[in-house]
């Protein structure tokens, strides 16, 4: 026991590293952008709904780009959309996070070779955290991917961001 | 209720000359072929008169027939020249119960079709699509923007010799 453990003793403290609490902080309140592109969204709509329950991961939708914290690319990305969706990336305050989900979004999925108004990986325009496959994955495969994230942001330290 | 070639030989007497064929031996249903710039005349007539009243424009597509001369450019692509691109409009009349195909064609160079959007307000998106897909120009369309590809893209992506680009605003756009 330390001596900080001692002057604390009635157990109404609780002593963290900085680090800690911001990262346990935020990857606890991960509020996402309410932004669905394709049948991936349906799927993400089912991990909302009260089955799967996001809120207990304490996913929140959120209308505008400016109050989230998380955007899930939910679907094909046409290149017209790109654009929109680099904007709405930049009009998120930082830290930001991106979930890639499903084939599509990943690489251009059933699109690859003749989708000439696909975009081939989401991350040709943003960067990527977690990438969840399958075509649509699973609400269980979107909440592991967040899982994956959360764990990420657990090891993300105030020097430099890692997710 | 009428048969396609009972409304076939109406327009025939009606129009004479603007209605330039009637296609039988198709495994679907026998398409009237209608000048270019007399299908609105057509239609309107089609809609009007008391014995056919078609009411609704169920779909009007375009098609590339890609009937034209085929070359390779030096990339190994293939480019169309001459030729024809077609409209369809599938009719129908609710209060009658009949329906009808029409199709004009225009060439492939120079492809403009008489916009039917006065006669079926349906028609403003159908026409946007083919023009955007196809390249087809409606004449006396109000609003004859594209409607899914974004407004500066280059090329008519349906058309059978359409070459994919390399990039759209920096992105790369093959896998």
């Amino acid at each position: 026991m330390g001596l900080l453990d001692r002057e604390f003793s009635d157990g109404n403290i609780v002593i963290a590293k900085t680090e800690d609490l911001l990262n346990w902080a935020r990857l606890s309140s991960l509020w996402q952008l309410s932004f669905g592109l394709a049948c991936c969204a349906i799927e993400m709509m089912a991990t909302s709904a009260s089955h799967y329950d996001f809120d207990r991961f304490g996913v929140i939708p959120r209308p505008s780009p400016r109050q989230a914290d998380i955007i899930i690319i939910s679907g094909t990305v046409t290149l017209k959309m790109a654009t929109r969706i680099k904007r709405l990336y930049e009009q998120m305050p930082d830290p930001k996070y991106i979930i890639s989900m499903g084939s599509c979004s990943n690489c251009g999925g059933p699109y690859w070779e003749h989708g000439y108004h696909v975009l081939k990986g989401v991350d040709r325009v943003i960067p990527v955290d977690v990438y969840v496959p399958g075509c649509p994955p699973r609400p269980e495969a979107l909440l592991e991917g967040l899982i994956k994230l959360q764990e990420k942001i657990r090891h993300e330290t105030l020097r430099k961001k890692t997710a | 209720m009428k048969t396609s070639e009972e409304i076939f030989n109406i327009l025939k007497e009606k129009f004479g000359e603007k209605i330039t064929g009637f296609e039988t031996d198709l495994p679907v249903e026998p398409i009237i072929t209608v000048d270019p710039l007399a299908i609105k005349d057509v239609c309107l007539f089609l809609r009007d008169d008391d014995d056919l009243l078609f009411d609704t424009l169920m779909n009007l597509s375009g098609v590339d027939d890609a009937n034209g001369e085929k070359t390779k450019d030096e990339e190994g692509y293939d480019v169309i020249s001459g030729g024809t691109l077609s409209v369809y409009y599938h009719l129908d009349s609710i209060q009658k119960g009949h329906k009808v195909t029409l199709k004009v064609s225009v060439n492939r160079e120079n492809p403009e079709v008489e916009s039917v959007e006065s006669v079926w307000r349906a028609a403003d998106w159908h026409e946007r699509e083919a023009f955007d897909m196809f390249g087809i120009v409606f004449l006396n369309h109000p609003d004859l923007r594209r409607i899914l590809m974004p407004e500066d893209w280059d090329g008519y992506p349906l058309r059978k010799d359409y070459k994919n680009p390399e990039y759209y605003q920096g992105m790369k756009v093959p896998y």
